[in-house]
């Protein structure tokens, strides 16, 4: 499921924060894991980050859901990095996927949707002089987000019956159904969408 | 009650004849359209608040042609669709209720308390911060038609909220559309939704061949179904 827009209700400080003053933070504590040069500096900043979630008395379990998908891919990484590159760097280049991801998942966790598409929708404000339409670069934000978990569903399906119909290993039968099935999605949401007075 | 007109409404997909004139004033509060699939119910349905147009005639809502007023129509008209993961568009609970009123002019406390009156209206307050991919069948059908409600519409059009629904879910929703004081025309094919209806129309084919009380048109058919 999708780790996007997981809200988890609090009135910490983090949570009082407002969403323009987290992003900021998110891209400085981005840029700043980025620049890391030694696994110590990492270890600091990992740290940092666990004072964090305890500040927001985000639950462990819950700090596991948002890594744990990540898995394979840092083990892949991690294994061409040890192998081309050293531990060293294995290290370093798996510590900051990881922290960055967590960071990220730290303001996602503490903010809502809504609050972050608003600070985008202002960003977006001075660009109304070129024709961009703030609100509806903000609508189509919040519709990627909600259909994360809904193309996950299709590919789901699909793939069950796939395996009911013993094509298992078949990519055909995966993916011309599961776009199929989300070009009609999409035509289905479009009339709800205009059914809710989004066109009016 | 709004009185939605239909005068002599037609719809083609390309070739195919959906709806072949039809000839209605709705005007009761609770009103059933019931057919086989492809009979035209949910065309019918759809151009309540303008969503589909006619290809000859005219659909009206108290005078308003839903083609050139859809906009004002669809303030007027809420529609529940059968699945509601097409309706829902925001990640939580409250996020989905507070985006149809985004354009009413309320300010953002005034919208945050008539988000939650709505909430612990259908039941879902405890549920306000969720997501609603995560919520159960039930609870999504309560949610769209929460967000529909929200607005103060006059008319409530629900194309089978109900099909996707296990028993009790569907008796829940049901039974909730059943006490809503707003004007209903209810899509379904779940025949026992329509006692208590003021009418119940029978589509078959893109023709009305029914229309009066459940005890007059509901035999009517059951009878094209043998």
């Amino acid at each position: 499921m999708s780790m996007i827009g997981l809200y988890q209700p609090g009135s910490s400080v983090l949570h009082r924060l407002p969403a323009g003053v987290k992003l900021l933070g998110l891209l400085l504590a981005v840029v700043g894991i980025v620049l890391l040069t030694a696994p110590w500096q990492l270890g600091v900043a990992a740290l940092a980050l666990a004072a964090g979630f305890a500040l927001a008395r985000i639950p462990a379990r819950v700090i596991g859901r948002q890594l744990w998908p990540m898995r394979w891919f840092v083990l892949a990484i991690g294994i061409f990095q040890v192998i081309f590159a050293g531990p060293e760097r294995a290290v370093m280049v798996c510590g900051t996927l990881l922290l960055t991801v967590a960071v990220a998942a730290l303001v996602t966790l503490t903010t809502r949707v809504t609050a972050m598409l608003d600070v985008c929708q202002r960003l977006l404000g001075p660009l109304r002089r070129v024709g961009v339409d703030p609100d509806r670069a903000g609508l189509v934000l919040a519709l990627t987000i909600r259909c994360v978990p809904l193309m996950a569903e299709i590919i789901g399906a699909v793939s069950q019956a796939r395996k009911a119909r013993g094509a298992s290993f078949s990519m055909r039968a995966l993916v011309v159904p599961a776009v199929v099935r989300a070009l009609r999605r999409a035509d289905a949401i479009g009339d709800a969408l205009t059914a809710r007075g989004v066109d009016d | 009650m709004a009185e939605i007109s239909f005068r002599g409404v037609q719809h083609r997909y390309g070739d195919r004849v959906v709806l072949g004139g039809v000839d209605l004033v709705l005007t009761e509060q609770r009103v059933g359209i019931v057919g086989a699939n492809g009979s035209g119910k949910s065309t019918l349905a759809r151009m309540i608040n303008g969503l589909i147009s006619p290809t000859a005639g005219s659909v009206t809502v108290d005078g308003l042609d839903t083609t050139s007023k859809g906009r004002e129509v669809r303030r007027r008209v809420g529609f529940v669709f059968t699945d509601p993961d097409n309706q829902i568009v925001m990640p939580t609970v409250a996020e989905d209720v507070a985006f149809s009123l985004r354009r009413s002019g309320l300010s953002k406390p005034e919208i945050a308390d008539r988000v939650t009156q709505t909430l612990s209206r259908f039941g879902l307050a405890g549920h306000a911060d969720h997501p609603t991919h995560l919520l159960s069948g039930g609870q999504k059908q309560l949610l769209a038609l929460a967000a529909v409600l929200v607005t103060g519409p006059d008319v409530i059009v629900a194309d089978e909220p109900t099909t996707l629904l296990d028993l009790r879910n569907a008796r829940m929703v049901s039974n909730l559309l059943g006490s809503l004081p707003e004007q209903l025309v209810l899509i379904t094919h779940h025949l026992h939704l329509l006692d208590g209806f003021d009418r119940v129309v029978v589509l078959d084919r893109g023709q009305v061949v029914a229309d009066g009380t459940p005890a007059q048109a509901l035999p009517v058919y059951t009878g094209l179904l043998e």
